[in-house]
Order: C-alpha cells, then structure tokens, then sequence
C-alpha cells in the first residue's frame, strides 16, 4: 500500500511559473537552471518538522529563480521512498533532499546508481561521495528556550510532551531543564513520552495530565506541535514551539517562543554548490551559530530583560566559553554522569540515555 | 485528589471516541457483519468533520457531515458485502485501506489550519461541585451523548420490533427470513447507522478532543473498538464500561507519567492491553453472551 501523493496541480503551476521566468529572462540572462526534488515523511503544513523543510524549499526557490521543485509530502520509508527518488531522477532532478531520518538507506541505495545526482539528508550517520549529510546540534538552543521558561513560569513546574524516550530528544530536555534551573533554582521539567510521533488525541490528553500536576510551561517534541501548543493556550497555560515556527499562531498568549530549523539558506548554498559544479560531501553540524537555526520570535509573556540575557549567554556557547553539559552533573537517580570541570560534548549526544536531575521522568 | 480528577476526565475524553467506534462495530456485527473498515470510516469522519470545521467554522455541522460521510462510505462496504456477497474481511480490510487515502487526500489542504472545534458546556452548578465535578461536568457535547447514545442504543436492539429483526438477522438470517423479515434491508440499515457512529467517532478525535488535522490520527482505534465490541459481549451498556476502562487505561499511563511515578513508560504504554487480556481472561470462558450466530457469514439468499 502506499500513501504516496504527487500534488499534480502544484507541480503544474511551478511548471508554468518556471518556464514563463524562463522567457522573461531570456537563456542568456544567467539564470542557470536546476531541478531539486524533496521527500517529505509528513505533511507540509504540519506547523512542525515537515513545514520547516517545505519552508526552506520555498526560500530557496525565491533566492534561485532558476531552480525547479518537485515536492512529494506523506513519501512512507523504505522502498516507496527509493521509487520517488527514483521518479524524480527520470524527471531530471540533480538535487535531491531527502527530509526524513528514515530516507537515509534508500537515499543511499539511489545514490549508488546515480552518482551524477547530489543528495542530501537531515541527521543522517553515514554518507557517500554524492550524498551530504547535514543537522544542527539544538541542545544549546533548547537550554535557552530553558532559561526563557524558568522566568516565565509562575509554578515553576515546566513540562514536555515527547515521543520517544531517544537519546537526543533526552539530550533536548536535559538542556531545557539545566537552561531552567540556571535563572530558576526551583524550576522542574516533568516528561511524558506518548510512544508515538503521531496521535493527537493522545498528545492532548498528555498535555492535560501535565497541566493537572501544575504545570504552565509546555514544550512538545511530537511531529506536530499544534495539539500541545492549543491545550496549553486553552487552559492559560504558556507553550514553547519546535521545529517550525508554525506553530505560534495556536496560541497568541501564551507563546514563549520556539526554536526552529530554517533551512532556507542552506537549501540555497546546496543548490548554488550542485549549479555551479562545487559540491563535495560533507557531514555538516550547525549550531547556534548558523543561520539554519533560530530562535524566537517570543512571545508577549516573556519578561522583557530575558532577551538580553538569553543572548548574553548564546554569545558564551558560541564562543566556546560554556557548555550546557558542564559537569558537575547527577542523573534523577541521583548517579554521577559528569564530572566538576568536565564537560559532556556534543558530538556524543546519541551515548545519552539519562535525564538529569530536576527531571521527572523515566529514560527507559 | 487533583490527579484523580484529572484520571477520570482524561479517561473520558480518550473513552469517548472509542465508545462512539465501539457501538458502531457493535450494531454491525448484532446484524451479522463483521466490519474490519471501522479505522477507515473514522479517518474519513475525522477529515470530513476538520475540513467542514474549518471551512465553515461550526462545529455541529463539522459532527453531522462527518456523520453523514460516514455512513455514505461504509455504504461502499454494505454493497460489497451484502449485494456482491463479498467476503467480509477483506472487504473491511479494504475499506480501511481507502479510507486511510481518502481521508489523507481530502485533509490535506487543511492541515495545520485553526478550528474552534466543541465547545466545553459547563454544566451549571454540577461543574461546580466539590471534588469530581470539574472531571465530569465540564466537556465537549459529544462526550455528554455518548452514554445516552448507549443506551440508546440498546433500548433499540432489546426493546423494539426493529431491534429485534436486526439481532435475528445476525443470529440466523434465513430464519428471520421465514419470520417475514428482509435480511438485506435491516442489514443495510444496521451499517447506515454504524457509519454514523464510525464517523461521529472520528469527528469527536479531530473536532473535539485533539481540534487538529493528521493523517492516520485515529492511531489504531478502530481495531481497539473490535476488540471491545467482543469483551462488552455484544451489549451496548457494557460497551460504556469497557470504553471507560480503556479510556482510563490510556489516562491512567500518562497520568502517571506526569506525577513522576518511576515506572518505564515502555511498560506504562501496554497497560492498555495488560488490562483488557486481563478482564478477558476473568470475564471470557461464559457462553451465555457469545458472538452472534451467523456473525462473518455470507447471507447466500432463499432460493
């Protein structure tokens, strides 16, 4: 079975704006031309994870009149995933963005066969010579969007509504908490883990047993955040979005603010290295540094001064000055994870099956 | 006293979709028709409910066209399996597959738009009340109707000439023939209704509780409501309990979760199903409220 929709209509009209930019410009008028093609596991108006790569397409599309996009949504993983690419090869794509972590062995099988073909995939462990890997480590940003929380709240009970129990979703939410505790000694992060990544009706009501333990602050690490994000503003209480800013818009109140992959810009440098012939394969991993993640824009509940404090202390991170994981740090259980004067790197954040002191959850 | 409140009123809100889904499987199979496509009838209730919500902003219309949509998709099924003799399993199979695309297709578009969706009615003076009032009396209108549309439902099937034809039907349909009743006919009946419900199911997950568009979000509901239709025995007034029950279960893990009680979540996410093996084994082994009699079968006519 396969849920694969290529949005015809869609296609159609980029093909007629393309080929009318085409004659307004004229060929010889430099704008070099290039077919990028996109895999999205989910839908594109997600106000999360899939919107953020929808929205990078369309910034890239803006910045290179010359580039062409076929842009499939709801592409299951495994082999329906290698058939698209494969469909949007024979259409002549050269760029491929392959926007799922589940894409990563069919991209590999499809890059295989096609070298002249670039691919590129979000958060991927392996690469190939046409194949670029590229992600930005959020803990930083999340023990930032932390540090907002702790001085917003007013129970100081902070909560997240998360998938999984996975290493760098732990990582995630031990930021948020150590960001917390930083302006806000009392503050406590409570974890619920809803064991999938979609079942809205599942999220809301989690949302709501974290509401009834006195929580006011809720983050979501879900596909989507609008359930958990609408629940928190139903019943006055102040969210923090992930992934697409998207999300703002369900809760006009009680919006702290959101951290947000814009991969716009780097969807620009990908297409502008495969046109003009200098790509080369690389693992790339931003941070706070780059322009593909943002923070913001915050919310009326904010207390005004925590911006400038927020960014006192991403000038530390990006200057090396600090870490998030500083040691000394003990586990909820209590157990020594990181020792006074050392520091758990980012790099190795897949090894963290912990949360930290101060958070109530199970990591197992 | 906060998280039994909460307990409770989150065991609602997740029993009241899967009790919707349970009568709608229920009437079906009290007429002899094993419906696998319930996820399916949901998913396009689901849709049809959030694309009417958001395009017209009324949350009543939003529940009558996902009604109305539902019954006119499983109206695929009845002529599958009552006019074409259709096997009833894969017919059912089949439906849920459709309505998993179907719904995806007409969502779509409206993914990630904002609804008002059910309003919560506070019940004057009873949401009030010291202790559960909150938890009982302060929810959408289709969680007030749920209980009613139980009993209801049962009041049909136990207590009128109608309800009577249905349950002979699906007991032994060439008998019910003789007795001057028309198989085909209650049995179309039987499903126009489970549509209804399968589609009011769905409107309640989108429109009411989760007032959010996703594709496949009923998550495996209309297998659970299968499931139920057989621990409730076949009666509409056990179903209540056993939605109840499940809808706990589900609220019961996140609830505890949230208080921190250290527990793997892992585990906490099977209680669901720990329960309901466990009320299985101590309920089932009695005949005397089996499955229909002539349940999954094929009606093959009277000549």
């Amino acid at each position: 079975m396969s849920l694969t929709r290529i949005r015809p209509a869609r296609t159609v009209r980029f093909l007629l704006i393309a080929s009318m930019l085409v004659l307004v410009c004229g060929h010889g008028a430099g704008a070099q031309s290039l077919k990028v093609g996109i895999l999205h596991i989910g839908s594109m108006t997600d106000g999360g994870y899939n919107q953020a790569h929808a929205e990078g397409v369309q910034v890239m599309k803006r910045n290179l009149p010359g580039v062409e996009v076929i842009e499939v949504e709801n592409v299951p993983e495994g082999a329906d995933a290698e058939r698209v690419m494969e469909s949007m090869v024979r259409q002549g794509a050269r760029l491929i963005i392959a926007a799922s972590f589940g894409y990563l062995e069919p991209a590999l099988r499809v890059a295989a066969k096609y070298p002249d073909v670039k691919f590129f995939h979000p958060g991927g462990y392996k690469r190939a010579p046409n194949l670029t890997t590229y992600w930005a480590s959020t803990p930083e940003a999340f023990y930032l969007m932390g540090m907002a929380a702790g001085r917003t709240t007013k129970t100081d009970k902070l909560g997240y509504v998360v998938a999984l129990p996975i290493s760098f979703f732990l990582a995630n939410i031990n930021a948020f908490e150590l960001g917390a505790r930083s302006v806000n000694p009392k503050a406590e992060t409570r974890v619920v883990f809803t064991g999938t990544f979609l079942d809205p009706a599942k999220e809301a009501v989690a949302a709501n047993a974290l509401l009834d333990q006195g929580v006011d602050v809720l983050g979501v690490i879900v596909d989507s955040p609008i359930t958990v994000v609408q629940t928190a503003e139903k019943r006055n209480a102040y969210s923090v979005g992930y992934h697409s800013l998207g999300a703002q818009k369900f809760a006009p109140k009680g919006w702290i603010g959101g951290i947000a992959f814009t991969w716009g810009n780097l969807y620009t440098r990908f297409a502008r290295q495969v046109m003009d012939g200098t790509f080369k394969s690389e693992n790339i991993l931003g941070g706070l540094a780059d322009d593909y993640l943002t923070l913001g824009p915050f919310g009326p509940a904010v207390p005004a001064d925590v911006v400038s404090l927020l960014n006192a202390k991403k000038g530390e991170f990006m200057a090396g000055r600090t870490h998030v994981f500083a040691g000394p740090l003990r586990d909820n259980r209590g157990v020594e994870r990181v020792k006074a004067d050392a520091f758990f790197p980012l790099t190795e954040l897949g090894k963290m099956d912990w949360l930290v002191e101060g958070v109530i959850g199970q990591p197992r | 006293m906060q998280g039994l409140r909460g307990l409770l009123a989150g065991a609602i809100v997740s029993g009241t979709p899967l009790l919707y889904a349970t009568l709608a499987e229920l009437v079906s199979e009290r007429a002899g028709v094993v419906n696998l496509g319930l996820e399916g009838i949901m998913l396009v209730g689901a849709a049809v409910g959030f694309l009417t919500a958001a395009s017209t902003g009324s949350a009543t219309l939003a529940v009558a066209a996902a009604a109305l949509a539902g019954a006119l998709f499983n109206m695929i099924f009845a002529f599958l399996v009552i006019s074409r003799r259709a096997n009833q399993l894969a017919s059912g199979l089949a439906l849920m597959f459709c309505g998993v695309g179907l719904s995806a297709l007409l969502g779509a578009p409206y993914t990630g738009s904002q609804i008002g969706g059910l309003g919560e009615i506070r019940i004057p003076g009873l949401a009030d009340l010291p202790l559960l009032g909150p938890a009982l009396f302060a929810h959408d209108v289709l969680v007030y109707l749920a209980a009613p549309a139980a009993t209801v439902l049962w009041w049909v099937l136990f207590f009128t000439r109608w309800g009577l034809g249905l349950r002979a039907v699906g007991e032994n349909p060439l008998a019910a023939f003789a007795a001057g009743r028309d198989p085909y006919r209650l049995q179309y009946q039987a499903l126009v209704v489970a549509g209804i419900l399968g589609g009011v199911a769905g409107a309640h997950l989108s429109v009411g509780v989760a007032k959010a568009w996703a594709e496949w979000m009923t998550a495996g509901r209309g297998f659970i409501a299968v499931a139920l239709v057989i621990f409730s025995k076949w009666q509409p007034l056990r179903a209540v309990g056993g939605a109840l029950l499940f809808g706990g279960a589900i609220s019961l893990q996140l609830q505890m979760q949230a208080a921190g009680v250290p527990i793997s979540a892992f585990l906490l996410d099977t209680l669901p199903y720990l329960l309901s093996l466990a009320v299985l084994a101590v309920w089932g082994g009695t005949r005397r409220h089996a499955a229909p009699g002539s349940l999954g079968r094929v009606f093959q006519g009277t000549e």
